[in-house]
């Protein structure tokens, strides 16, 4: 049998390590432009691949997960707040499963 | 221009969701921690310190077959190398003068959605505004975590279900707004959604984790739009309001 705690900081030095090094290495802006176009493309590219087909193997039912998709991608098109786009994917995959995935009524 | 204090508050109103739909994730992770025989405190430990969801099940899974400790340390970078990605851009975001304790402490957390809002936050990146986010998603995650292992499934599958679709909710309300004034980032969020949609479903690739498959279009799709559509000097920083 392994140390747990060892495991811990074992996953916790090199999760961290991998954060802290480009923050504290990279002091300057970047000259570069394709670099720089890069790295202004990482966070929508690398958040539309995580959110899907991801959403949809989230909730109970996959209809549920594509119908909060797209109240997300409407209300975030609105201009709605962070808060409120978040909170309405919820709700759309609440409405949805009680009709979708029956007798899971567990309250 | 806000003050560090207004930045702080903000943070914790937009970290707010993000606590949310940390507990009801850590849960989960805290019910995997059980079966890998961790303990609430050790569980609650290792999610304080790593800050990854798809990093630490990979972890509580090799503990639980008995992996070495440089397993778990080769994991730990596969499953978390996109957070390096991140670190990158948030590098760009952050005033160059920052100093290096704050670095340190941005660095600590950087999640896919501290990264995300962090990233929507107009102009330069204050650290106190990703401070607030901290403040209430990190303890959402401990919680979440301890409870998770203490209590097991006493929340409603329903319940679940419906909290673990916010994060998505989130991560649209960053990606979709820039698309009325960048029609690039438009193409791109619908061709990444394509593409991961192609690779999630194809078999040849079934063994490879869903964390390498991100990093791989993460890199292919943003590497190939930075050639083919280079942005302006004017769009920088500003650009991803």
């Amino acid at each position: 049998m392994k140390n747990i705690w060892l495991y811990i900081l074992v996953s916790a030095g090199v999760s961290y390590i991998i954060r802290a090094t480009p923050l504290v290495l990279i002091r300057r802006e970047i000259k570069n432009r394709t670099l720089r176009s890069f790295l202004y493309y990482v966070p929508y590219t690398t958040l539309a691949v995580m959110t899907f087909p991801a959403i949809m193997e989230a909730t109970q039912s996959p209809i549920a997960g594509l119908l909060a998709l797209l109240a997300g991608v409407f209300l975030a098109w609105r201009g709605a707040s962070l808060f409120k786009v978040a909170m309405a994917c919820c709700l759309v995959v609440l409405a949805a499963e009680l009709f979708l995935v029956p007798g899971g009524g567990i309250g | 221009m806000e003050t560090n204090r207004q930045c702080f508050r903000r943070g914790i109103r937009d970290g707010m969701p993000i606590a949310l739909g940390y507990f009801a994730v850590a849960f989960t992770l805290g019910i995997a921690a059980k079966n890998a025989g961790f303990s609430a405190l050790q569980a609650m430990v290792e999610s304080l310190t790593n800050n990854a969801s798809a990093g630490e099940y990979a972890v509580f899974s090799l503990a639980a077959a008995g992996a070495g400790y440089w397993e778990v340390a080769v994991m730990t970078l596969v499953a978390n190398a996109r957070y390096l990605l991140m670190s990158c851009s948030l590098s760009q975001k952050l005033p160059p003068e920052t100093s290096l304790a704050h670095r340190m402490l941005v660095a600590f957390d950087v999640t896919d959605e501290i990264f995300g809002i962090s990233i929507a936050y107009p102009g330069r990146l204050n650290p106190w505004y990703t401070y607030g986010a901290m403040a209430v998603s990190i303890p959402g995650w401990g919680l979440g975590t301890f409870l998770g292992v203490a209590v097991g499934n006493v929340l409603p599958l329903r319940l679940m279900s419906a909290l673990s679709v916010g994060l998505y909710g989130m991560f649209l309300a960053i990606i979709v707004p820039p698309w009325k004034k960048d029609k690039v980032v438009l193409g791109l969020v619908l061709l990444s959604f394509a593409a991961s949609f192609a690779l999630a479903n194809w078999p040849l690739l079934a063994g490879i984790s869903p964390g390498i498959k991100t990093i791989l279009l993460t890199v292919v799709l943003s590497l190939g739009a930075a050639v083919l559509f280079p942005v302006q000097d004017e769009e920088r920083g500003e650009g991803q309001a």
